[in-house]
């Protein structure tokens, strides 16, 4: 269990389009999310490499979060079709490595879901303050 | 010096980057200790100025980040304030301004994606706050000057959907000397407002003021109506779309018939006509979609034509052929504007207040055609169980509108719109009773809240409250029984006629255009503004604009006007011949490359091949959006912007060791 007061640290993956825009509504709407995550932006879902999740994993997240846009949305027209694909790849990979699967999620979120973008990150961190410091995260960081 | 020597000696300097905390106000002052974030921020590698601003936007934050660049002579410029969206722009042409390529700037959001958000946790606000920047320092170090290309405009626009706003939008478009294709769904231009009796605020006749305005579209030698036409594909760019315009078969050549209407007298097939009369009229297989239309040409509905040949042989012109198929066009535009309209809202699945179990229950727009001089009745109101006239009759509004249970929006124009049909019952028929019931009557906007006290004056009865059952007895006289909130009383209203106030929504047809134009989905199901103040007619794409009921509910004024906005807005890239796309692309390491072809079908748009050996990319059909590099098993491909060193040196900075 974690010690008290411990707070994770959540790396979160948005597409320009969609999900980083969901982000910009939850902050419009003043919608209240703990303060757990960090975005990073990208073009298109499609972008997120694996090893990018990997790597976030490495640095010491608690969890990370790839979103974009509903299918039949993205800007690119399917990227989010693949990232699909890579994602169930990359459940698959983590655990094995023996990350528990709330780790990890997959979530569609448009431009207007600000709430929906501000309950999943509220969600999700409760889920990971249950689990407590990811397994895979290097002594010493916070 | 050459622009690319230029750009080479910034990328062999040291890395100087200029850190710029915006306090917005109090909008990030006051959840983000600015300067203490400020203060950490200039410990960190790189960095040679830390500075925090009221308004980092402003006059005097722009010019504050301009001086910096030269006195400091910074080569990054990182700005922590609000989101990209509206503000990216406004930075970078900043800092173009001042010498520095706009790519080499870094924004970061400690507004939306902060302050917002943690407003009443000042410590854990100003912590991330500290990490969100540090991230973005990290990969500002890493940044490289790009080049965005100017591309030629295409002098031509596209407008989808030839309703109010549409039409106002292709007329402002064509008369500043430009080509509109106006591509309509259906048979004829106008959309809903041609099927409107009267119009609020004035109650002139609808089709006595939009029918000349479509004759003058018609007339307008720089449009092009295709009716009876859908969008089917759409692909590129601002300044160059290209687009796949689907014509419907109408089983007769537009070109011959005249729309004289002899073989609609001739069809033996005839059905509820409810397209335009809303079910009340009828209409033959063969037909005109109504007498102003434009183009005034007939049609044929395949679904019930028996293939008799009747208007074959009672067209004098040889107009028919049911041989007829779809045909295509392909249309090269530089703008496109989507003015798509709305429907109503249908209350016929949840038998709202009884609607589709008692006759007497109908909709606004069924009354619209009810009342309206040239619909199927000649204006003579009457209700559908006994054809009578009606003496005592209830508007009773938001039905679909502000409800839980179906869309929680205001849909802004019926209460006006109930107000009118109510005024036009009296006027007409003075002697009818007539209600309207009511959450809150809402008529802002010029001579609205007149047209109100003139309801009231007309001795219209108006009852704070929504029926809370509805019944039907003998005489299919519908029974509402409400409660009168202002009262406090229990009201049973015995009622001839109820009409519904059915509010708008998004159609289906919207929501495919929607998506093959990928312009974001609002909340309410309707087409999202890049900005709802600031930005109300574009979108987050570049040359595509959206004005009318496409952008949510609104009146016949307000339609107008964002017609005419769209036209405006749009015009500016066909006006200037020239448009700037982003500089972000894919690029191939040849040397890392093996050829392997993993990445070429995963881009969407065929900007990839394998020739002799090696993999081609082809920059101009390139979108840079990324999902051939997150698939190349070597690590040869990279965007530019978006590099696996700037994305990992961001994730490197989200952990500390230590304190921040
Ligand atoms: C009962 C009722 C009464 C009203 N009374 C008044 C009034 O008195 N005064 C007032 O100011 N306002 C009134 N309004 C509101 C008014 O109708 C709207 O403001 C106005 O019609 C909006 O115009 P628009 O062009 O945006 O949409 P629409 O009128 O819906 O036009 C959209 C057009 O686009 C076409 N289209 C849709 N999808 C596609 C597609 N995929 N491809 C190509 N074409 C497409 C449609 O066929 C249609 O022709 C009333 C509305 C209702 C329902
Ligand atoms: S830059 Fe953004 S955050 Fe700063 S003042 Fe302007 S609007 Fe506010
Ligand atoms: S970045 Fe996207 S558009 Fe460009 S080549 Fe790769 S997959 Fe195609
Ligand atoms: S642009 Fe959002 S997932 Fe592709």
């Amino acid at each position: 269990m974690a010690e008290e007061g411990w707070e994770p640290k959540i790396v979160a993956f948005c597409c320009n389009w969609c999900s980083y825009g969901g982000a910009d509504t939850a902050g419009m709407g003043r919608f209240q999310q703990p303060a757990s995550t960090r975005v990073i932006k990208v073009m298109c879902s499609g972008r997120i490499d694996p090893l990018h999740v990997f790597n976030a994993f490495l640095e010491g997240a608690d969890a990370v979060l790839v979103t974009g846009c509903h299918i039949g949305d993205c800007h690119y027209v399917n990227g989010n079709e693949k990232t699909e694909v890579r994602y169930e790849f990359l459940e698959e990979m983590l655990q094995q490595l023996g990350l528990e699967p709330d780790r990890l999620h997959l979530n569609w979120i448009s431009a207007s879901e600000g709430e929906r973008f501000a309950n999943f990150i509220t969600d999700v961190t409760a889920k990971v303050k249950e689990l407590g410091p990811s397994p895979l995260k290097p002594a010493g960081v916070k | 010096m050459t622009e690319q020597e230029a750009i080479t000696n910034e990328e062999s300097e040291e890395v100087r980057i200029g850190a710029f905390i915006c306090e917005c106000g109090v909008n990030i002052a006051g959840a983000v200790d600015c300067n203490a974030v400020a203060d950490y921020i200039s410990t960190l590698p790189n960095v040679v100025t830390s500075v925090v601003n009221k308004y980092t936007c402003s006059d005097a934050g722009q010019a504050e980040i301009k001086n910096a660049i030269k006195d400091l002579n910074l080569n990054r410029v990182l700005v922590a304030s609000c989101t990209p969206k509206t503000h990216e722009p406004i930075f970078r042409a900043c800092v173009e301004e001042a010498g520095l390529n706009q790519y080499l700037f870094e924004f970061v959001n400690i507004r939306e994606h902060c302050s917002w958000i943690h407003m009443w946790e000042k410590e854990d606000a100003t912590k991330k706050a500290k990490e969100l920047v540090r991230m973005g320092v990290a990969r500002a170090a890493l940044l490289e000057p790009l080049q965005s290309s100017e591309v030629p405009v295409t002098d031509a626009a596209l407008v989808i959907g030839a309703g109010v706003t549409g039409m106002q939008a292709a007329m402002d478009i064509a008369d500043m000397g430009h080509k509109v294709y106006l591509v309509e769904q259906g048979p004829s231009i106008g959309g809903k407002m041609a099927q409107l009796d009267k119009t609020f605020p004035t109650n002139d006749c609808s089709i006595c003021i939009l029918g000349p305005k479509m004759v003058e579209v018609a007339r307008n030698e720089n449009i092009e109506i295709m009716s009876y036409s859908e969008i089917d594909e759409v692909d590129g760019y601002v300044g160059n779309f290209k687009v796949k315009v689907k014509h419907k078969p109408r089983y007769l050549n537009i070109d011959e018939c005249t729309g004289c209407g002899l073989c609609t007298e001739k069809c033996p097939v005839e059905v509820p006509y409810v397209e335009f009369d809303e079910g009340i009229g009828t209409r033959k297989a063969i037909y005109t979609p109504f007498p102003q239309a434009v183009p005034l040409r007939a049609l044929v509905d395949k679904s019930i034509c028996i293939d008799c040949g009747a208007c074959i042989k009672a067209c004098e012109r040889g107009a028919i052929d049911m041989d007829q198929q779809e045909t295509f066009s392909e249309l090269d535009v530089g703008v496109i504007v989507v003015s798509a309209g709305f429907d109503v809202y249908d209350p016929e699945p949840n038998h709202d207040f009884g609607f589709g179990l008692y006759d007497n229950v109908i909709t606004t727009m069924e009354f619209e055609r009810l009342i309206n001089a040239s619909g199927p009745t000649m204006g003579k109101v009457v209700r559908p169980s006994d054809v009578k006239p009606p003496k005592r009759i209830g508007f009773v509004q938001c039905v679909g509108s502000r409800d839980k249970n179906s869309n929680i929006y205001c849909s802004s124009f019926c209460c006006m719109a109930s107000l009118k049909n109510a005024q036009l019952l009296k006027e007409k028929y003075p002697d009818t009773e007539v209600y309207i019931m009511y959450m809150d009557m809402r008529t802002p906007f010029r001579m609205y809240e007149e047209f109100y006290n003139r309801a009231r004056d007309m001795g219209i009865r108006f009852i704070r409250g929504r029926p809370a059952e509805v019944t039907e007895n003998e005489d299919h006289n519908i029974i509402a029984r409400i409660e009168d909130t202002l009262t406090n009383e229990i009201v049973n209203l015995e009622l001839d006629l109820m009409v519904l106030s059915v509010g708008a929504v998004s159609p289906e047809s919207t929501e495919t255009v929607r998506q093959i134009l990928k312009v974001s989905r609002a909340a309410d199901g309707f087409m999202m503004e890049a900005h709802p103040k600031l930005k109300p007619v574009d979108t987050t794409l570049d040359g595509i604009f959206i004005g009318g009921m496409t952008q949510g509910p609104k009146d016949i004024p307000y339609s107008i006007s964002q017609g005419s906005a769209c036209a405006a807005r749009a015009t500016r890239f066909l006006a200037q011949g020239k448009a700037l796309t982003e500089g972000i692309t894919a690029k191939v390491d040849e040397d890392i490359c093996v050829a392997c072809g993993v990445c070429v079908p995963m881009c969407p748009f065929q900007a990839l091949s394998i020739e002799d050996d090696k993999l081609k990319i082809l920059t101009a059909l390139c979108k840079g959006c990324g999902t051939c590099m997150a698939a190349c098993p070597t690590g040869a491909l990279e965007q530019s912007h978006f590099k696996n060193e700037q994305l990992l040196a961001q994730v490197k900075n989200v952990f500390a060791y230590g304190e921040v």
